[in-house]
């Protein structure tokens, strides 16, 4: 009898420990669907998934570089260079695959930047993506003279604003990324030496892996994929911002954290960061709907992503 | 009669789970006397350790210190009462001062709470005097001090609590000789005092020099305590292991081969200069020296994991360009490096992804990881070397050093290397491991393989080497073939007192 109970014990710890957050997912999906009409419906969650969607898929990068041992301050300022420098080349002047691929190359380019800073020049990667980050506001604002950047053409809208069968083709496009992000992850030579780069990149450095290059590689993928998120958010406001992109990159980190990514490097899962772009998502856009003004609703979402940690801190003590 | 007894563990049990980690163990330490503890990894010595320190609490059993029932509800509390430990890896302050470190969390202080700075170094002196330390200052930085003198601080700071009870567990796994006699005068200074040690150690000439009594554990339980003169070493190794180990160093019967590798003149500046050596297929090449003499530097970068600036390296005849590990493993160069934890293990990855890390391009169809195949290769080098985890996808950190180290030496086969260099592979490991690990080596140079190794171990250089460079100050001292080789000429260019190269 007593086995049974220390038996039962362990199996829900278990699903605890794998299944966590994903709980506290659900608990927050249904604590909303009593509190408020309005929550649980199709229009209000395909709104609330597409704004999850833009975070997540940042977050995808912001993870991996996490999972690398990295950092990266720098996509929400990434997201507005790619807005406004995109946007300029997307109000029919250009094809719209000009505008997109110029907007992924901004990535690119502030990717490279960020990986070239952290490996050849070793500065650490809180200063190098603050340093891009600090300077590509500016750029935006440079770019665009503080203005938004109005008449985009209807087919570059559309990826941002479009749906394929009621649902928007943002969700896809987080769906299909995060199905490509975990299987490289997980089943290729390359994902696997970006998590052993982040446990120990001595090791990882003597095993024979190329650190600098998979270092330099996970910044890159991390500024493309703050583009995509950037051309994306772009067509859903029909607009280029220099503003857009404020605030994402804590976001995304948020995330990431409350996924289960360790900023310690090693540890990460692409479905864990999906489910702490919901819970982020589901704090937004539930206080919102509860009438809950945004002051509050900032002191809640730190409260919140403290909290993970916390209870995360607690999982790995009692191991 | 009862008065002799320092300290008495009696009929200690302690579970984890489902698991008994200690059945019925008991441990009596003379007052005065240096009592070693025996027992492979996983025996359970360090549970029993942390036992008497109150980091875990007992199932069952009693502990009795100075004849009183022991109650060591915290650390500090031990502390207070008279016992101190002294860990394997020590984790000192680095930025902070000796004397810092020594009174940490009971610094004197002034009125107000203002530290008394002069009072602590004093203090510190007083304590250096008393033991006859020279060396030291209680004004250096910690951080500048080798591993020997940190552990001397942490002697001192256990002088410092009164201890009349020290342990030390493993302490002269990163000591050389030298460093090592002055750590024994020491405990033998203390001994004299009426301070007792129990003393952890895989090494059992040292147990034999140091050692008053011997208590062995295995798998748990315990198997006996003896007066250090009433045993040898092989009737140690039997009990510890519970079988005979017939031939600690395996023999190999093929003859060495071609020249596989041949350095020439490398040199880093400041580190080591014009260091040359060969070594054939299927001969094994040791590398024989004080710690620090920079042995494993010079390995580093034949690895190109350092960068070289003079020198040249010859694979099979053919002069290479190794600037990266990466190149290295492509001329099928192996590299198993001395610090496993450092620069060896991925602790939180699982023991697959640890075997595998190097070799993964290979395990793939098209772009990605065949792990049906890599679980069926992993289950053959289990099998093979005997290693024992509760399954593949158990992260590394939780598994003991033999463990450890087996999988790392996997992981090098897997590269299918041709040039094997070995850095004290069997630094901290027991004898059962150790001899698993000698086997191994063995088989390999007589496959064909060409083995380099460094070791401080003189035993295990001698037992296992067909020839022997030695080095001194990041210079080439010596090299000695197999029959030539003896302790005392070892020695003797090890610390620079005699050089002989062909």
């Amino acid at each position: 009898m007593k086995h049974n109970v220390k038996d039962r014990r362990g199996f829900l710890r278990e699903i605890y420990i794998k299944y966590g957050i994903w709980i506290i997912l659900l608990f927050m999906i249904v604590l909303m669907s009593c509190l408020t009409d309005t929550f649980f419906t199709t229009r209000n969650l395909l709104n609330l998934v597409r704004q999850v969607s833009f975070i997540a898929i940042i977050g995808f990068g912001s993870a991996y570089i996490m999972i690398c041992g990295g950092l990266d301050l720098s996509p929400g300022s990434v997201v507005a260079v790619t807005s406004v420098v995109s946007c300029s080349f997307a109000t029919g002047n250009y094809p719209t695959s000009v505008a997109i691929l110029i907007g992924l190359l901004i990535g690119v380019v502030v990717g490279t930047v960020n990986g070239l800073l952290v490996t050849a020049l070793r500065v650490p990667p809180f200063i190098a993506t603050l340093g891009t980050m600090t300077s590509c506001n500016g750029i935006a604002m440079l770019y665009s003279d503080g203005n938004s950047i109005k008449g985009l053409t209807d087919s570059y809208k559309y990826w941002g604003a479009g749906k394929i069968m009621g649902i928007p083709i943002s969700i896809i496009i987080m769906l299909v990324l995060a199905v490509i992000m975990f299987v490289v992850l997980v089943y290729t030579p390359f994902g696997r030496h970006i998590v052993a780069v982040g446990d120990n990149i001595q090791a990882a450095k003597i095993s024979g892996i190329k650190t600098e290059r998979i270092i330099l590689l996970v910044y890159i993928i991390g500024g493309v994929l703050a583009s995509i998120a950037s051309i994306l958010m772009s067509g859903r406001i029909a607009s280029g911002q220099p503003l857009l992109g404020d605030g994402y990159e804590m976001d995304a980190i948020s995330a990431a954290v409350v996924g289960g990514v360790s900023l310690k490097g090693g540890v990460g899962s692409m479905g864990g960061v999906i489910c702490g772009a919901l819970i982020i998502g589901i704090i937004n856009n539930g206080m919102d709907l509860l009438g809950v003004s945004s002051y509050w609703q900032q002191i809640v979402k730190g409260i919140i992503i403290v909290l993970a940690i916390v209870l995360d801190q607690l999982k790995q003590r009692s191991e | 009669m009862m008065k002799d007894y320092i300290l008495e563990m009696n009929h200690i049990k302690k579970a984890f789970a489902d698991v008994l980690v200690l059945d019925d163990v008991s441990l009596k330490i003379k007052k005065g006397s240096v009592h070693a503890l025996l027992g492979e990894n996983g025996a359970g010595k360090s549970t029993l350790m942390k036992i008497l320190m109150g980091i875990y609490k007992l199932d069952s059993g009693e502990i009795l210190f100075k004849n009183q029932v022991f109650h060591n509800s915290s650390i500090n509390i031990v502390l207070e009462k008279g016992i101190s430990m002294i860990y394997q890896e020590i984790n000192p302050l680095s930025n902070m001062k000796v004397a810092e470190n020594i009174f940490l969390g009971r610094e004197p202080k002034f009125k107000l709470g203002i530290l008394n700075y002069k009072k602590m170094y004093a203090d510190t002196q007083k304590l250096f005097d008393q033991l006859g330390i020279t060396q030291l200052k209680p004004q250096e930085i910690m951080g500048n001090l080798t591993v020997a003198q940190m552990q001397l601080v942490e002697i001192v700071k256990a002088v410092s609590y009164h201890s009349e009870l020290i342990i030390m567990d493993e302490p002269t796994s990163s000591l050389t000789e030298n460093e090592c006699r002055h750590l024994f005068k020491i405990i033998n200074q203390l001994k004299h005092e009426g301070v007792s040690f129990i003393f952890i150690s895989h090494k059992l000439e040292e147990i034999f020099e140091v050692s008053d009594e011997i208590t062995i554990l295995r798998d748990g339980q315990w198997i006996g305590n003896y007066s250090i003169s009433e045993l040898d070493k092989n009737s140690i190794i039997e009990m510890m292991v519970g079988r005979k180990v017939r031939q600690l160093y395996p023999k190999v019967s093929s003859l060495p081969g071609e020249v596989a590798i041949r350095v020439e003149d490398l040199s880093v500046s400041n580190l080591f200069q014009k260091i040359s050596f060969e070594a054939r297929y299927g001969e094994i090449v040791g590398f024989a020296g004080l710690v620090g003499a920079g042995r494993s530097e010079v390995m580093e970068t034949v690895f190109g994991y350092r960068k070289k600036t003079d020198g040249k390296i010859f694979v099979c005849g053919k002069e290479v360009k190794i600037k990266s590990p990466a190149d290295a493993v492509r001329q099928r160069v192996a590299f198993l490096t001395e610090d496993r934890k450092r620069t060896g293990l991925f602790l939180a990855l699982s023991s697959l992804d640890n075997m595998f890390m190097p070799s993964l391009k290979k395990h793939c169809s098209g772009l990605f990881l065949k792990y049906k195949q890599m679980q069926r290769e992993y289950a053959v080098f289990q099998r093979q070397f005997k290693i024992k985890t509760a399954s593949f996808k158990q992260p590394t950190a939780k598994l003991s050093g033999g463990n450890q180290q087996k999988i790392l030496v996997s992981r090098w086969l897997l590269t299918e290397p041709d040039i094997i260099i070995l850095d004290e592979p069997t630094k901290g490991i027991d004898i059962g491991a150790k001899s698993d690990i000698y086997q191994c080596i063995a088989s390999l140079a007589e496959k064909g393989k060409c083995i380099i190794m460094i070791s401080s171990e003189m035993p295990e250089i001698l037992g296992m080497s067909n020839r022997i460079y030695v080095m001194h100050e990041g210079r080439m001292t010596g090299e000695l073939s197999r029959d030539k080789a003896t302790q005392e000429n070892i020695l003797k260019m090890a610390t620079g007192l005699e050089e002989e190269l062909n």
